[in-house]
């Protein structure tokens, strides 16, 4: 993370950004998207074993607006038969807009009926929540919901 | 601190065969992030429930990896379809090693 800010800012400094003042704003306001995006992407590509989910099946519930970030209604639902042979087996939650991106993991069984859950979730403002569900026969799905946050969750 | 008691209902603990029964969970824990800082500017060390899981008979039929953007007084709802009359178990374990545990009992007829 150290390094990406000091990379960012020597790159803005080439590129010719004059004013000292002028890159370290960029490169400030810049951070913290791209890295939690990053973060996020990264959480779910070792969810996945690299595979890029593909949309559906999964049903992420979460409200469009949330007035408070630091408890914010998440309802996760992945279509499945629920067998021993055909069965989703764990679903990943993640946060891109948060300081840690990881949310919670949830690990389903055949015996959970429906792959259904529901919590609470810290939002530090607005930004996608996202699912990503892992099947047995390994396939991948997910959905994204943006939430738009009034007071972050992350008690600064 | 107290031992957070935790609360636990299920939609019916009597079922019939093939049926799922609706569990909702609940425990009261501060769910500290380790993200804030207190008035003197030092890092409040994390504190989370960081697992739950719900076990029947000692099979895992659901468990649940928390991490801090979980709310304080984690809830959990979540589906559970018993193959047989049994006990469910449930259990929370703290940052700091702590085990909350609690059973319930259903029938499926």
């Amino acid at each position: 993370m150290t390094m990406k800010l000091e990379l960012t800012r020597r790159q803005a400094l080439l590129a010719g950004v004059g004013a000292v003042a002028v890159a370290s704003g960029l490169g400030a306001g810049a951070r913290p998207a791209v890295a939690a995006t990053e973060d996020a992407n990264a959480l779910i590509m070792e969810f996945t074993g690299g595979a890029e989910p593909a949309m559906g099946r999964v049903t992420l519930d979460v409200p469009e607006i949330a007035e408070n970030g630091n408890t914010v209604p998440m309802d996760v639902f992945v279509e499945s038969p629920m067998t021993d042979e055909d069965h989703v087996t764990d679903v990943l939650i993640v946060a891109d807009g948060n300081p840690r991106a990881g949310v919670a993991t949830f690990h389903f069984s055949p015996m959970s009926g429906v792959a259904q859950a529901n919590t609470r979730i810290r939002l530090a403002g607005t930004q996608n929540v996202i699912a990503v569900a892992k099947m047995s026969d390994g396939s991948v799905f997910m959905d994204r919901k943006e939430v738009k946050v009034t007071i972050g969750g992350c008690g600064g | 601190m107290a031992t957070p008691r935790p609360r636990i209902r299920l939609d019916r603990n009597e079922i019939a065969a093939g049926e799922t029964i609706e569990v909702k969970t609940l425990v009261s824990h501060i769910m500290e992030s380790g993200q804030r800082r207190d008035g003197d500017g030092n890092v409040i060390p994390r504190k989370i429930i960081n697992t739950f899981k719900c076990e029947f008979e000692g099979q895992t039929v659901f468990s649940c990896d928390i991490e801090p953007a979980v709310s304080a007084n984690p809830y959990f709802q979540f589906m559970v379809k018993p193959p047989r009359s049994g006990t469910l178990t449930f259990t929370w374990i703290d940052d700091d090693g702590t085990e909350i545990t609690a059973t319930e009992d259903v029938v499926v007829n």
